[in-house]
């Protein structure tokens, strides 16, 4: 597992926002993807250990998760996956490897203290 | 908003990818490795998996026809490499640490001042570790997911992330497949659920079973990448200062 060290790379980007506008962070908002090998309630465990003696000790964790998409080359446009173990078209079926969305690991935005 | 707060807290959008420092570094060797004209084939599995033996016949039987090296990481030993090693082709061992999965820095480090020149063929082998090196893109043309006849044919069902995050994948220890009573379709099945479209190869490493084959197509991509790098005055040195 390593979601400690996600964590950390997080806090990273996060307190370097916080120090180039010089704002205070108090939370960071995350997309994180179902097959972005991340799992969401462990980086949330790591969260607090990861901000410890950080610029942005204290910040909450704002995980918005990102469903697999497809592209599926019947129903032609982006339907969700049936499941992470079924990569097919939700809607018809079709087997589709083209994964439109899911893999997701970004930080979206901070929140700061005006 | 609560009356005794005095400060307002506002959005403000970042939108960078929390990876990004691998990926640059990922993207710089790709770049490299264009230039040389090296083909780059990671290697993924469980611990056991028997991805050492697959890879020490493949570099024996690669080192004929391309000029091939590897990188082999582990958390201890350099056991690996030593074993590579007898197929007279350059290893050199990565020694993690605690870090379960290699990243695209260890690799750019690894290959500083010691890549052969004119490496047309490099293999990476993973930490042995089915979840973490899904992350971590590492530069590669071609990742390979390895599992073997005894770890159960509902595997891909098991880790679907790192089957997606791979492009070829190769069942090992086919000559143990009667033993445990392989299911040979219902893994097929597996893969393709988790991955359509996935090419699957079965081979034993241990009596050779599949193994030109692989070969065969590995050659096949390979071949495509080196073509247009081996030109009469040759390739670029790949670490030049």
């Amino acid at each position: 597992m390593h979601e400690l060290s996600i964590a950390l790379n997080i806090v990273d980007i996060a307190a370097e926002e916080g120090r180039r506008r010089g704002l205070r962070v108090t939370g960071v908002h995350v997309r994180l993807g179902a097959l972005s090998g991340v799992i969401k309630e462990a980086l949330e465990s790591a969260w607090d250990l990861a901000c410890d003696n950080s610029p942005i000790t204290g910040a909450r964790l704002v995980i918005t998760h990102v469903p697999i998409s497809v592209d599926c080359p019947v129903c032609r446009c982006e339907q969700p996956a049936e499941s992470i173990q079924q990569l097919c078209c939700g809607v018809c079926g079709t087997p589709a490897g083209g994964v439109v969305h899911g893999k997701e690991m970004e930080v979206t935005a901070v929140e700061v203290d005006e | 908003m609560n009356e005794e707060k005095t400060t307002k807290t506002r959005l403000v959008e970042v939108r960078q990818k929390v990876l990004k420092q691998n990926d640059l570094v990922a993207r710089a060797l790709r770049e490299q490795f264009a230039t040389v004209g090296t083909f780059v084939v990671s290697l993924v599995s469980s611990p056991g998996s028997g991805k050492t033996a697959f890879l020490e016949r493949v570099l024996a039987m690669a080192r004929a026809k391309f000029n091939t090296a590897a990188l082999v990481g582990d958390l201890a030993t350099d056991n690996d490499a030593r074993r590579l090693a007898r197929s007279l082709v350059p290893v050199k061992q990565i020694v993690t640490g605690t870090v379960c999965h290699l990243e695209a820095e260890m690799v750019r480090a690894a290959l500083e001042g010691w890549a052969p020149d004119k490496l047309e063929l490099l293999f990476i082998e993973n930490v042995g570790n089915m979840v973490c090196p899904a992350s971590y893109d590492l530069g590669e043309d071609m990742r390979l997911v390895l599992m073997s006849v005894t770890e159960g044919e509902d595997k891909p069902l098991k880790y679907p992330t790192i089957f997606n995050t791979a492009d070829v994948a190769v069942i090992t220890k086919m000559d143990l497949a009667k033993a445990v009573e392989f299911d040979a379709a219902a893994t097929h099945r597996n893969i393709a659920a988790v991955r359509p479209g996935m090419r699957v190869f079965e081979v034993s490493a241990k009596n050779g079973v599949g193994m030109d084959q692989w070969m065969r197509f590995l050659d096949g991509r390979v071949g495509g990448k080196v073509q247009a790098e081996r030109r009469p005055e040759g390739g670029k040195i790949m670490n030049a200062e």
